[in-house]
């Protein structure tokens, strides 16, 4: 039960990075049907600014309490991230808002590797540790324990999603930005400028990633070149889950996906354990011998979850859990 | 054909035959260098079929050169102690490869493109990390340690990797691979060629450019679909059988993501669905990285007098840029299908 509990504390956290990452992959669908593949790379930038940022301050030595240093870092990475997304939207989408769809999702492959370069010439090949620079409070919950950065994240993130909820249903450019969703060309003839309104979307979407990546690289203490590949297919998975284009769906997807990741990790280990099939028991008896046992799927696995869900929710559910829409469209 | 295009075409083999000789004195290296491209061109145009000609954009295309070269690996290699002939095995690996690509593409091909695209690319991270795991409890892959000691190829009693003198000419194992793949390529070609013309071939542009009109034209889609997937999967398979061959060494690390990248970007540059185009494309990419390995270090080196960009990362950033600005200048590829140009430069 303990570690249940723990898992679900784990799950969450983890699932509210993926809400984050997810809203910005789902807003874009939502407005343009594009899936933004160098959605997953503006997290890892947003990362990695942080980190340096962070590092510097903390090489500087001034007496600045943690929550200041790690705002420093989100402060310095949005802006950075909005630009690339940006210059994405305007070097790599727009001028292909018209062609075939198999074009934008080519650009996107290429830019997404150009970033990846990018990020690989400024900060190097070899994985960069976050600075340690709070110390990890642990508070005791029903036998398992939540962390100080853990009750951040997940605090901020709900505070982001909500926020984000109020601009796109209660303000004016909120309302063109589910105008052009709808149908650009008559959002256009109501005066909205769909351009603008497309790249807003990409911005606030480039955003969230940035808060995102610093969550991630403070959570896992850890941040590399590489690591917004995986992420974004993550958090992509999360938004189909939920119904992609829906951003209600978007966050329950990521929470979810963090849950069923955490838990799958947590427990597969112990279900795939052979010893404890009592039909292959006998075959195996030498390996299980004094409390031995062989584990087929261990946690290294975890990836593979995500994956799985999303595959499962395409055969069952293409829409997602919320979606209406039925994604043919010609 | 005229005498005039026998006398072109006669040149052309013969220069083809003659090429691994002349390399070879220039360096093995480049016999080599140059298999490996043959290679990729194979690749290139097995995900042709998929990409260019059915328009299914397959993102983890690596994953079925990885089910080839691993089933290559695993029968043929002191890891279970089995020696099973190469005739055997490689029909085995493509056939591995066409039924992993028909149960990956089975849920997902029913969907909008654009989800097929990142299942497949899903997809071929999960090979990776199952190639990387799969040595616990039961040691299958062996890990990322990979699997050595592969048998190379042996034909009627000749192995492959000794060196033959055949009329006082040296052969070395790195050229004798070179004239199988340059047979197998020609194969590749032929069938590419014919598949373009065929009544599946048709169907596969057709679906390409209008689904529901190909749909009502009476083509099944899912199952043209499913064979292109299938099809392309298959050349993935065989390749990955060769290039097990080739090296004697399988590891997970050939079969990243930044590979399967690398083969779209051929096929996107060369021009999809033109066969040709995207034979010159995989040159192209193959043989660029490698002349700028030579180049980049020695100008950098004179310039800054250190290096400043890998040529590794200088590559990866060519591949990424090609994608880009072949899109963005002239989407239909280098060397376009005449039918693929109407449809990508038409304004929806």
């Amino acid at each position: 039960m303990e570690i249940f509990a723990q898992q679900i504390i784990n799950g969450l956290t983890a699932g509210s990075v993926y809400a984050l990452v997810a809203l910005g992959y789902t807003m874009v669908y939502g407005i343009i049907q594009l899936i933004n593949f160098a959605h997953g790379e503006v997290v890892m930038i947003g990362g990695m600014v942080a980190l340096t940022v962070i590092t510097t301050l903390v090489g500087m030595g001034l007496p600045l309490p943690p929550i200041v240093l790690v705002l420093a870092g989100i402060i310095a990475a949005i802006p950075i991230c909005m630009a690339i997304g940006y210059l994405l939207e305007r070097a790599a989408y727009r001028p292909l808002r018209h062609a075939p769809r198999l074009a934008p999702l080519i650009t996107a492959i290429g830019m997404s590797i150009v970033l990846q370069q990018v990020a690989l010439l400024i900060w190097g090949r070899d994985p960069k540790a976050f600075p340690q620079i709070m110390e990890n409070q642990s508070f005791a919950i029903g036998g398992a324990s939540i962390t100080s950065v853990q009750i951040a994240i997940i605090l901020m993130s709900v505070v982001i999603m909500a926020a984000l909820t109020w601009f796109v249903y209660r303000t004016r450019f909120g309302i063109a930005i589910r105008a052009t969703a709808e149908d650009v060309r008559v959002a256009a003839l109501m005066g909205v400028d769909a351009n603008r309104t497309i790249a807003a979307t990409f911005v606030i979407g480039a955003g969230l990633a940035a808060v995102a990546g610093v969550m991630y690289g403070t959570y896992y203490g850890i941040t590399h070149y590489t690591m917004g590949f995986m992420l974004g297919l993550k958090a992509f998975s999360a938004a189909v889950l939920g119904g992609i284009g829906n951003l209600a769906g978007a966050m329950l997807g990521g929470i979810l996906l963090g849950l069923v990741e955490a838990l799958g990790a947590g427990y597969i280990g112990e279900f795939t354990d052979l010893c404890r099939w009592p039909l292959v028991d006998g075959l195996l008896v030498e390996r299980c011998a004094n409390g031995g046992n062989v584990v087929l799927f261990g946690s290294n696995y975890q990836d593979v979850f995500a994956f799985m869900v999303l595959i499962l929710v395409l055969v069952f559910r293409p829409s997602g859990l919320l979606g209406e829409r039925v994604s043919e469209r010609a | 054909m005229s005498t005039k295009k026998w006398f072109g075409l006669a040149l052309v083999v013969l220069a083809l035959l003659a090429l691994p000789l002349v390399l070879t004195s220039v360096g093995t290296a480049w016999v080599r260098i140059t298999n490996l491209a043959i290679l990729f061109v194979f690749l290139a145009l097995g995900l042709n079929i998929v990409v260019g000609m059915a328009g299914l954009l397959d993102l983890g295309y690596i994953a079925f050169f990885a089910v080839g070269a691993y089933v290559y690996a695993l029968l043929a290699s002191p890891h279970f102690g089995l020696h099973l002939p190469f005739w055997i095995i490689l029909p085995l690996g493509a056939l591995f490869a066409g039924m992993a690509g028909a149960i990956l593409g089975a849920p997902t091909l029913r969907l909008r493109g654009d989800y097929l695209a990142i299942v497949t690319l899903g997809f071929g991270e999960i090979v990776r990390i199952f190639m990387n795991n799969l040595s616990q409890p039961f040691n299958i892959t062996n890990g990322p340690k990979g699997i050595t000691l592969i048998d190379g190829l042996n034909v009627a009693g000749m192995n492959f990797t000794a060196t033959h003198t055949l009329f006082g000419i040296p052969f070395t194992g790195p050229a004798k691979y070179y004239y199988v793949l340059l047979i197998l390529l020609t194969l590749v070609i032929v069938v590419n060629l014919r598949l373009q013309k065929s009544r599946i071939g048709r169907a596969w542009v057709a679906i390409r450019e209008d689904e529901l009109a190909a749909k009502a034209a009476g083509i099944n889609t899912r199952n043209m679909k499913l064979l292109a997937f299938a099809m392309g999967a298959s050349f993935g398979g065989t390749a990955g059988g060769m290039f097990a061959a080739m090296q004697g060494f399988v590891s997970p690390e050939s079969f990243i993501l930044h590979e399967s990248i690398l083969v779209l970007a051929m096929v996107v540059l060369g021009g999809m669905g033109n066969v040709w185009g995207v034979l010159a494309g995989a040159m192209l990419l193959s043989f660029v990285p490698e002349f700028l390995r030579y180049t980049v270090e020695p100008v950098q080196q004179m310039l800054f007098g250190k290096l400043l960009v890998d040529p590794e990362v200088l590559r990866m950033l060519i591949f990424g840029g090609a994608l880009v600005l072949t899109m963005r200048f002239r989407p239909a590829g280098l060397w376009p299908e005449s039918r693929h140009k109407l449809e990508m430069n038409e304004e929806k």
